[in-house]
């Protein structure tokens, strides 16, 4: 029971990658490499606050507010410096990598002895957990709960905002830029902030991960942005075309489904070793199937 | 009223001469005028309407809207004053967007974005008004995607988008050009009634020597970079397709002088 739970608890925490490659990807057609960086960044960031002794929330808004400069970067780098989006992501992930080392110290420190986030939360629902049953898995309900509602807001908040003016500007500048244009908005600048909100969900995830697992590691957001293709690309396929409110809470289930789907894997007997290999297999699975299925081979091409 | 003084725009190809696309046009067209524009293929007509919309850099002259020099601003910039309708249609509106929201986008042109809903209730009702008194029906098809509709219907909204708040000067880039006849027509109907209705002032290329006879108030007719006609009034009403199609002729008899012309001294002296 209590593996099953943390289980689901790190697909749910693992969702806002997943929400953050969707904006970025999904919303803006930006494959954006900066991933695999920013999550790193947001678990070294709040690991560093807390163990400086800062409070657990600002710890982890100082973690995404961190990701959200990461992805200002590359948008930089694309908007004006007319950079392709792979390369900036790769530039500032590399850039980044240095910059997370430096940031930790050393390449793994651990949050023994810290207060976290997810400690304050489990004290607050712990009563509750152990009345309703949950007997020694109580502490895990309590986390999967948190990180549930933490979720559901950020997903009740991102689609508030990409139905504002603004946020509907950036949905059309990434969907058509000539359309954005014309109607007066810099889609160079949609673009920046638009990667700034996808790598403060991904920084915001690391932040948590770090909080869960109670340590920060700087190879940790290797295959992040792979992995989150995987949940999108998944929780698409699990509900079809949908409109913006659906296909955000598609993403959170593919997340969920992915990472229930990995863990039967390693339970079966997939050596470790072979996971991230076999994300990047389901992902060129996901991109290949429209153009298998389709009996029009151009029309994957066409957009 | 838009004022374009002394443009030029050049090109060069690779290792090839330099080639002025636009060379040396003035052309003021008075506020609530229609123009229509029409050049043969590189004629310069879709560059001249590209500098006009911030597309493509002026090498030299002005270009004025209302009074604002725009020669310095950028497309985005220019969408103050300037409403656009393009060739394709999937380029002037977004296809994942729906209806409405699309015309959220548009009722926001030129003016700063914030945190409002986009589409509170006030704006689908007048979105369905002015959809409805433009083609009927299509005010039921506020929430579909826009890209699930056809080219003629999403041509129609992109009117009404560029149309929403009455621009300075409307630019229609061969709007037509992609569509079906009987779609194409429609657009041409839908806007005809627009430029009528809120006395905008417009200027459209097209490749249509039909629509250059049977609208407008002002026909110019480009070639070579340069304004070879420019009729208006009772001279532009006159004018047939038959005359387009007789004066395209000539200038596409002349052109082969010239280039066998060019031919014959080249063979002779180099």
């Amino acid at each position: 029971m209590i593996t099953l739970l943390a289980t689901w608890t790190f697909g749910v925490t693992l969702a806002l990658v997943a929400l953050g490659v969707f904006v970025s990807y999904r919303l803006f057609s930006f494959p954006d490499i900066t991933t695999d960086g920013s999550y790193t960044l947001g678990a070294v960031t709040t690991t560093v606050l807390l163990v400086a002794g800062h409070d657990p929330a600002i710890a982890t808004l100082g973690g995404a507010a961190a990701g959200a400069a990461a992805g200002a970067c590359t948008g930089l780098l694309h908007a004006i410096l007319h950079i392709e989006p792979l390369l900036a992501g790769i530039l500032v992930t590399t850039a980044l990598s240095s910059v997370n080392l430096v940031v930790l110290g050393r390449s793994n420190v651990p949050l023994a002895g810290t207060a976290t986030l997810l400690d304050r939360a489990e004290a607050l629902l712990l009563p509750a957990m152990t009345a309703a049953g949950f007997g020694d898995a109580a502490g895990e309900a309590a986390r999967l709960i948190v990180m549930l509602s933490g979720v559901g807001i950020a997903v009740i908040l991102l689609w508030a905002f990409f139905r504002t003016n603004l946020g509907t500007a950036m949905r059309a500048g990434g969907d058509t830029a000539t359309m954005a244009r014309a109607l007066g908005r810099n889609t160079g600048l949609l673009t920046v902030g638009g990667l700034a909100i996808a790598n403060a969900l991904t920084a915001l995830s690391g932040a948590l991960v770090a909080q869960v697992q109670g340590f920060a590691d700087v190879q940790m957001g290797i295959g992040m942005v792979v992995w989150g293709m995987a949940s999108v690309f998944l929780g698409a396929a699990l509900v079809g075309p949908v409109r913006l409110g659906g296909a955000l809470v598609a993403t959170v289930a593919g997340s969920i489904t992915f990472r229930l789907i990995v863990a039967s894997a390693l339970r079966a007997g997939l050596h470790p070793d072979w996971l991230k290999a076999a994300t990047a297999l389901v992902v060129l699975a996901a991109l290949i199937a429209p153009r298998l299925l389709s009996r029009r081979p151009q029309a994957s091409a066409a957009r | 009223m838009l004022d374009v003084r002394h443009a030029t725009v050049a090109f060069s190809a690779p290792g090839g001469p330099l080639v002025r696309a636009v060379d040396d046009i003035s052309l003021t067209i008075p506020a609530g005028t229609f123009v229509v524009v029409i050049g043969t293929n590189g004629s310069g007509k879709s560059t001249l309407l590209g500098a006009v919309a911030g597309t493509v850099r002026l090498d030299a002259g002005s270009i004025h809207v209302a009074g604002h020099d725009l020669t310095a601003w950028r497309e985005n910039q220019r969408a103050r004053y300037v409403g656009r309708v393009f060739q394709d249609p999937r380029a002037g509106t977004a296809a994942s967007l729906s209806v409405l929201e699309n015309l959220a986008v548009a009722a926001s042109r030129g003016r700063p974005v914030g945190l409002g809903w986009a589409t509170p209730r006030r704006l689908r009702a007048e979105a369905a008004q002015r959809l409805a008194a433009i083609q009927p029906g299509l005010e039921k098809r506020l929430d579909q995607p826009i890209g699930s509709m056809s080219g003629g219907q999403r041509q129609i909204v992109a009117l009404v988008m560029a149309t929403w708040h009455r621009p300075e000067l409307l630019l229609l880039d061969e709007h037509t050009a992609a569509l079906d006849p009987a779609s194409a027509d429609r657009v041409v109907q839908a806007t005809a009634k627009l430029v009528r209705d809120q006395k905008l002032t417009a200027l459209m290329v097209t490749h249509s020597l039909e629509q250059a006879a049977g609208l407008g108030d002002r026909l110019l007719l480009i070639h070579r970079g340069k304004i070879s006609l420019d009729v208006e009034g009772g001279a532009k009403r006159r004018l047939s397709t038959a005359d387009l199609a007789g004066r395209f002729d000539r200038l596409r008899r002349a052109d082969q002088l010239d280039d066998s012309a060019a031919r014959t001294l080249r063979d002779l002296y180099v």
